[in-house]
């Protein structure tokens, strides 16, 4: 067994992995270079794949089905420039090395660790539950007459655009055994407090009640016939819908589309390399024999460490310049 | 360029060349002043997709083609500035070469499944 280790998994004894630093002489390049921009083609295939069923499922979406306009657009703004300085930060934490300034590469390693961090805590402890607290009732096409003053379609087809199934907004009351009772009993107790209003809690017991959101509450204003980068205030005005009308009702989680379905796996299988890529520049910016304490011995090898760590952030970053228009925009 | 060999390596009590900064420190340094430039039009494209996805092209799929092209753009300067692809070795451009087919061949195949070109198989049952 040892034996076998020893043969196989130089990473394991003291044996020496060749060219670190030097260039192997037939591919020009330091093995590690080889290796992620493999790692890097088969990230391409990942993604590529997920994007493809992306694209698949927008264009086989009915019209009306695709929503637009439900996340927030600053927040994921502000989150694009995080990732795009943190390139610029990973990229002179390199530099540094090279020019053997170990203050200053970690400095910048220290700044890239914390715009990382800061898009994944933006992304997991505000976007996301925002998405989790936020309710979705698509309705019945034949019953879409009775919920016109919310859906606007008279509007939306005499002038030449999408119909629109779906209220949105905060579920104050739900009907008797949903899953979501308790989110909605929540809500309700806040829509009280905030408004005074007790008017949310019908007796009815197949009911959904919807504090809906600015678009439902004037559909047919032309002001809500294009997503707003600001996002609206939900209003205060209540949909009360019967069950019976309802195809499918669901917070903003996978299971609400395919839209939302896709939405989450992207941008969590993203925010997973976004970890990955954290944890390994932690490595390096620690004082571990691999990490900065190679520095001492060979810091040639811990520049081309950085190296290979930062050409994986910038694919991280390069896959949310595709992410960000496509959900959030476009 | 000559190797600006300087006195100020962090280690001076060692005896090793090795903290010697190298002979293309001079280019990296020159190269930070391209990464800021590249940082800030990264950032002011990002304000461009922002702002464009709020101009009415005529449609929607006119604002994803706009979208797009500006992500494409943004993409290239990520790849071929901060990841050295401008002026990397052979190797790994024959690397990506690969990868594009193969890339596109995955989304070909959407498109087929799309547009279902071999007539009377899914719909024979209908």
């Amino acid at each position: 067994m040892s034996n076998l280790i020893s043969k196989y998994l130089p990473l394991f004894t003291d044996k020496e992995v060749p060219y670190t630093v030097q260039a192997r002489p037939d591919t020009g390049l330091y093995s590690a270079k080889l290796g992620i921009w493999l790692f890097l083609a088969s990230e391409v295939m990942l993604f590529g794949g997920l994007f493809s069923a992306y694209i698949f499922l927008r264009i086989g979406a009915e019209p009306g089905y695709w929503p637009s306009g439900l996340l927030n657009v600053p927040v994921g703004t502000m989150n694009t420039a995080i990732l795009i300085i943190s390139s610029v930060t990973v990229v002179f934490a390199w530099a540094a090395l090279k020019m053997r300034q170990l203050g200053k590469y970690r400095l910048y390693m220290l700044i890239t660790i914390l715009c990382g961090a800061i898009f994944l805590t933006v992304k997991l402890s505000y976007e996301w539950p925002a998405k989790f607290n936020h309710f979705g009732a698509f309705i019945k096409k034949e019953s879409a007459s009775k919920y016109e003053a919310f859906l606007g379609n008279k509007h939306l087809e005499a002038t030449g655009q999408s119909p629109r199934w779906e209220i949105t907004g905060h579920l104050l009351d739900a009907p008797k055994g949903s899953s979501y009772a308790h989110q909605a009993e929540r809500n309700a107790e806040h829509f009280a407090h905030e408004t005074g209003r007790h008017d949310a809690v019908t007796p009815a017991e197949d009911d959904y009640v919807i504090q809906v959101d600015a678009v439902n509450a004037n559909p047919s204003d032309k002001d809500n016939d294009r997503p707003h980068f600001w996002p609206r205030e939900t209003s205060t005005t209540l949909a009360v819908i019967s069950a019976k009308d309802v195809e499918s009702a669901s917070v903003f989680a996978p299971r609400h589309s395919t839209y939302f379905a896709t939405y989450f796996l992207i941008t969590g299988l993203h925010g997973l390399h976004v970890l990955g890529g954290i944890l390994v520049f932690l490595y390096l910016w620690l004082p571990f024999p691999g990490g900065t304490g190679l520095y001492k011995t060979n810091p040639e090898h811990l520049a081309n460490r950085v190296e290979i760590a930062g050409l994986f952030w910038h694919f991280v970053d390069l896959v949310w310049i595709f992410v960000f228009p496509i959900f959030y925009l476009l | 360029m000559s190797a600006p060999h300087t006195d100020h390596s962090p280690h001076p009590t060692q005896d090793s060349s090795i903290h010697d900064v190298p002979a293309n420190a001079a280019e990296i340094a020159s190269h930070a002043v391209e990464y800021l430039k590249v940082g800030a039009a990264l950032l002011v494209l990002t304000g461009v997709t922002v702002g464009l996805s709020y101009v009415d092209f005529g449609s929607r799929s006119m604002n994803i083609v706009v979208g797009m092209i500006v992500a494409t753009i943004k993409a290239g300067l990520v790849a071929a500035i901060f990841m050295h692809l401008k002026g990397e070795k052979i190797t790994i451009w024959r690397f990506l070469v690969m990868t594009g087919i193969f890339a596109a061949g995955l989304f070909f195949l959407t498109y087929l499944a799309h547009s279902d070109p071999i007539s009377g198989t899914f719909h024979a049952t209908h």
